[in-house]
């Protein structure tokens, strides 16, 4: 499977990472090879294989529905770029 | 006593309850030793007024007779945990700036047994790297040298900065993390012992994530009976890590009796892959002789699904990593891009992972994105999920035939140089983990113990793997490799 410069764009945009249109061949070609090696995958035979979702066998523990921790706002803003009367401060985003 | 710094955890920990040491003796030493060497670039966050003023508490501590093993130990930390009010960045200029509010649940296991930071360990950037040349703090550099050649050599990676600053004697020992090898294959580089415990036995709360279902911290150490003393401090049930597993840990360094006699090692035929390199494959045979010499039996095992386990993490780990570092957003912590006149926020998200992040990590976040998104989702990531079982099944179906562990070469080759490998296609990197990314797949315990020199004078090392939750007699194998290979080498002092 082959990454063409279209892919690779709309792979860029849905990471969030900006790439200039001049760095979107390379970026493409290595994809490409990484993916490459990954089809050796389709050699194996997986039928009625259960995709793993946990490595080991453990049912998660439950706690009582309460308030564990909290009400430390200063805390959770000390290491913001830029926050503002308490909330984390962005760029607008509605008009 | 002379050279402080060079004690191992046991011998310190000794010397200390005898009081022919202080731990602010131990600690000044160690803050001199990392001082001198920046050459290796192992510290890259230096903590000397928290090692010192921790090394009286600890002093305090032995004094009234309240001394865990760890009390009084200089440590160096890996920048992947999260250590309060100290920079921790993942070596990421996306965390440039960061000191968090909070510890980690294992460094403050560590604080709590009376254990001494002396600062933060340089590492690839996010742990994704075998070389730790993708680090935004500069390349960690081996404290050993190829036998008349002057090259700097990688320590290995992730945990490069660790293996580095435990190979030089700059602290008694490091925590490191391994998500597919990035504790054991630097260990191997640097002629030290790193040990990968079993998925679950250490709390994953506070340390930075890279690939959730993979990562496990652990202790690398100068010595077996070290990693046994060290794990036991890390490990235990923690409620703030779903994962981490509510069972008792036994005393590690009591299982240390050195009788394997009548244990079954597993060889698997599908780790001689092709071209491994005559010394490799020696060293191998040499470590099944050991342990046969021991009064253990030698049985060929196959692991038929060995080969996708490479092709199989790349998909998993990078899947996992594009979900793990979507919050580096600029909005909570770290670096935010300067924004251009009518920049929104999509543009400010762009920008600053653009900007923050690395090169290799970009790749991984991509291709992570790329496995995940419409489409591909079956035909990528839930395939090498259920391929992730069959490599899990084969370890199952060996440890029920009797095997109670598998010896297995550490790394493909000893250390190589830095920028050896910039031209090579990134998939050439990833084949250092081609002995070592089972094992996380799998969740299962490895450890790495030096096990010999190649004609260049590197140390190599070789790998063992246990069953789960069986880290005391798998630390109990690789002490009896440790005695019988008698590593005693330690890299000449050019730093």
């Amino acid at each position: 499977m082959s990454i063409d410069i279209d892919t690779a764009r709309r792979v860029a945009k849905l990471a969030r990472i900006k790439v200039e249109e001049g760095d979107l061949p390379a970026l493409a070609g290595e994809l490409s090879n990484i993916l490459t090696f990954m089809e050796q995958l389709n050699e194996v035979d997986v039928e009625g294989v259960e995709p793993m979702t946990s490595v080991t066998p453990q049912r998660l523990k439950r706690r009582e529905d309460v308030v564990t921790d909290g009400g430390m706002q200063d805390k959770i803003l000390s290491n913001a770029p830029d926050a503002r009367e308490g909330f984390f401060a962005v760029p607008k985003v509605v008009e | 006593m002379s050279d402080l710094n060079k004690l191992t955890i046991a011998a310190a920990r000794d010397a200390l309850r005898k009081g022919d040491v202080t731990a602010a003796e131990l600690t000044e030493a160690c803050v001199s030793a990392v001082e001198g060497a920046g050459k290796l670039n192992a510290f890259v966050h230096q903590t000397p007024e928290i090692a010192l003023e921790q090394a009286r508490a600890a002093d305090a501590r032995i004094k009234a007779g309240d001394a865990p093993a760890m009390c009084g130990i200089p440590l160096g930390i890996k920048d992947l945990f999260c250590t309060r009010g100290v920079a921790s960045q993942a070596a990421s200029g996306i965390l440039e700036g960061f000191r968090p509010e909070y510890e980690s649940t294992i460094t403050q296991q560590l604080w709590d047994a009376g254990a001494v930071m002396l600062g933060k360990l340089n590492m690839d950037e996010f742990a994704m790297g075998s070389s730790n040349e993708t680090s935004v703090y500069g390349n960690a550099v081996n404290p050993w040298k190829r036998q008349g050649d002057d090259t700097d050599l990688t320590p290995g990676g992730s945990s490069g900065g660790s293996a580095s600053a435990v190979a030089a004697d700059l602290c008694l020992a490091a925590t490191g993390t391994d998500t597919g090898g990035s504790i054991r294959q630097p260990a191997a580089f640097t002629g030290i012992v790193g040990i990968k415990p079993t998925y679950g036995r250490c709390s994953r709360w506070g340390v930075v994530a890279f690939a959730s279902s993979l990562d496990q911290a652990g202790p690398m150490t100068k010595t077996v009976r070290d990693a046994a003393i060290m794990l036991g401090a890390m490990s235990g049930h923690d409620p703030k890590d779903s994962t981490s597993a509510d069972l008792a840990v036994p005393d590690f360094e009591a299982m240390l009796t050195g009788d394997i006699r009548g244990k079954r090692i597993g060889i698997p035929q599908e780790y001689r892959m092709e071209g491994m390199l005559a010394e490799i494959e020696k060293l191998w045979a040499d470590g099944a002789a050991m342990l046969r010499g021991a009064g253990a039996e030698i049985v060929d095992i196959s692991l038929p699904h060995t080969k996708y386990a490479l092709p199989a993490y790349y998909v998993i780990a990078p899947a996992e990593a594009s979900s793990n570092l979507a919050r580096y957003d600029g909005v909570r912590y770290g670096h935010r891009a300067k924004l251009g006149q009518g920049d929104g926020i999509t543009e400010m998200y762009e920008k600053t992972r653009a900007e923050g992040f690395g090169h290799e990590v970009q790749r991984r976040v991509m291709i992570g994105t790329y496995v995940l998104s419409a489409g591909f989702y079956d035909a990528y990531y839930n395939r090498a999920r259920k391929v992730r079982t069959l490599i899990k099944r084969d370890f199952e179906e060996a440890f029920a035939k009797g095997i109670d562990a598998i010896l297995t070469p550490a790394t493909p080759s000893a250390a190589f140089g830095l920028g050896e490998m910039a031209d090579a296609d990134p998939v050439a990197m990833y084949l250092n983990d081609v002995f070592t990314v089972t094992v996380n797949l799998a969740g299962l315990p490895g450890i790495s113990v030096p096990a010999g020199l190649d004609a260049q004078g590197l140390p190599l090392g070789l790998q063992l793997i246990g069953k789960p939750w069986e880290e005391g007699d798998l630390l109990n194998v690789a002490h009896v490799i440790e005695g019988a290979a008698g590593f005693v080498h330690k890299p000449a002092k050019w730093w």
